[in-house]
């Protein structure tokens, strides 16, 4: 089995729920990359939200499953209560350890072990938040020489996180929820 | 600052002079969380060189047990996925009460707040006295912790809701009394209670159990370890005995899949059907 050749990784906070719902429809069904959502969410909401994501994707949608390989066209939402982390051989490892930025999953985890996994074969997308989980991630991802991108904080519903984010990260492209659809199916060769 | 300004190579250095040294053997956990503590640890103590954080490991048992506890991950709550523990009251301890002595054991249970849910549940059920909880972990100083079955006041209102929603009918706080910051849970909840250390890399079976407890420990594993691991559970488990996992860990796909059927309902519980 081939592992995805590229990996995106979207992660939201306050406000990150709508984006993606709007960009998840318009996927490419034949994407030739992984996609991985973190959002920040209370534990109860969580097999509701894989549900709810699952009836806007073309992709299949399922709660990323501890050591199995990252697979292109497939769409992974972090549990609620782990970290997901990326391993180098492309596989997914779960962590039950301590909240960063009072987040579990938190944003800059994942980004920032993926950006060591996928280096430049990747890109990261920050979302409408209210705290700072994220922004650390994307300069770890620019490092590794992928490529970060964010929402354009005027469409934020809350802008704090998008905003923080362009100020002390690199950020490569500002987008509209519009334009994100697109954007992920470019990334993934399409 | 990047956050792992310590190389894969280096982790992979310093695990290998843990296990020489200490003997204790991280070449089997996961890479990307061990790369994530081992770094965090590094800019947590503020070292400013890989050389020195090496030396330091090398140099001082007392600091290499320090980098053993800090790059384990011990993070546990009392009726953790309260779920889990209404299934374990409703379906696993009506059978575990069929038997003249229990033996359970607890494997990698830090600082012991599972271990004392369990004990609160065989109370309940009027099976404690006739149990024995082997409570193990690799990391001595999380066991002292357990032993004195002291815990965070402040956590006592979220546990006792997890408690409750695991269908506890009586008044949590009856459990420990308040002091200072701590409560203290009562003695004869701990009486039952064996808190010892064990390895699950390097040491083996000990006894036979009817109940094996083991959660959230072997997503820090890769997939051999894991197999190895659920051999020795499997191995140290009576026929029909209970194997319990946390909620993201699964038999499916490992070598002992075939002699376990997991219970009827969607919590982490097996039943080893065949020796």
């Amino acid at each position: 089995m081939t592992t995805a050749p590229y990996l995106i990784v979207i992660g939201g906070s306050a406000g990150g729920l709508q984006p993606v719902l709007h960009l998840l429809p318009a996927l490419n069904a034949s994407i030739n990359a992984a996609i991985i959502i973190v959002l920040h969410r209370p534990s109860h909401y969580e097999s509701l939200l894989t549900d709810l994501l699952s009836t806007r994707s073309v992709l299949p949608v399922k709660e990323a499953p501890e050591k199995e390989p990252l697979l292109p066209g497939v769409v992974y939402i972090a549990p609620a209560d782990y970290h997901l982390l990326i391993e180098r051989d492309h596989t997914l490892s779960l962590d039950a350890s301590e909240k960063v930025n009072f987040s579990r999953p938190s944003i800059d985890v994942t980004f920032s072990s993926a950006a060591l996994a996928y280096r430049n074969n990747m890109a990261a997308i920050l979302l409408s938040g209210a705290n700072n989980d994220g922004v650390e991630g994307l300069t770890d991802v620019h490092e590794a020489g992928g490529t970060t991108a964010v929402q354009d904080p005027a469409t934020a519903e809350v802008d704090y996180m998008p905003r923080h984010a362009i100020e002390q990260a690199p950020v490569d492209i500002v987008l509209q929820p519009s334009e994100m659809a697109a954007f992920i199916n470019e990334m993934g060769g399409i | 600052m990047s956050k792992y300004p310590i190389s894969e190579q280096e982790v992979n250095v310093l695990l290998n002079d843990v296990w020489e040294r200490y003997g204790y053997d991280f070449t089997e956990y996961a890479p990307a969380s061990i790369n994530r503590r081992v770094n965090h640890l590094f800019q947590m103590d503020r070292f400013p060189s890989f050389a020195e954080y090496r030396y330091r490991i090398i140099s001082d048992p007392g600091y290499a047990m320090r980098f053993v506890e800090e790059i384990t991950v011990n993070v546990t709550e009392m009726f953790r996925d309260p779920s889990f523990y209404q299934v374990l009251r409703t379906h696993v301890l009506p059978v575990l009460a069929t038997y003249p002595f229990i033996r359970v054991w607890h494997a990698g249970c830090s600082t012991g707040e599972e271990v004392y849910s369990v004990a609160i549940l065989l109370k309940e059920a009027g099976l404690l006295q006739k149990s024995v909880i082997y409570a193990t972990d690799i990391n001595v100083s999380v066991l002292e912790k357990g032993r004195k079955g002291l815990f965070r006041l402040s956590q006592m209102q979220q546990y006792s809701r997890n408690y409750m929603e695991a269908g506890g009918r009586e008044d949590f706080s009856s459990y420990y009394t308040a002091n200072y910051e701590y409560a203290k849970f009562r003695e004869d909840l701990g009486e039952k209670i064996i808190f010892s250390p064990h390895n699950l890399v390097t040491d083996g079976s000990f006894n036979e159990f009817q109940l094996i407890i083991c959660r959230n420990v072997l997503i820090y594993f890769n997939k051999k370890l894991q197999d190895r691991v659920l051999t020795l559970f499997s191995d140290s488990l009576e026929q029909l005995g209970f194997l319990a996992l946390g909620s993201k860990e699964t038999l499916s796909f490992t070598s002992v899949t075939r002699k376990f059927r997991q219970l009827d309902n969607r919590e982490k519980i097996w039943r080893k059907m065949q020796l």
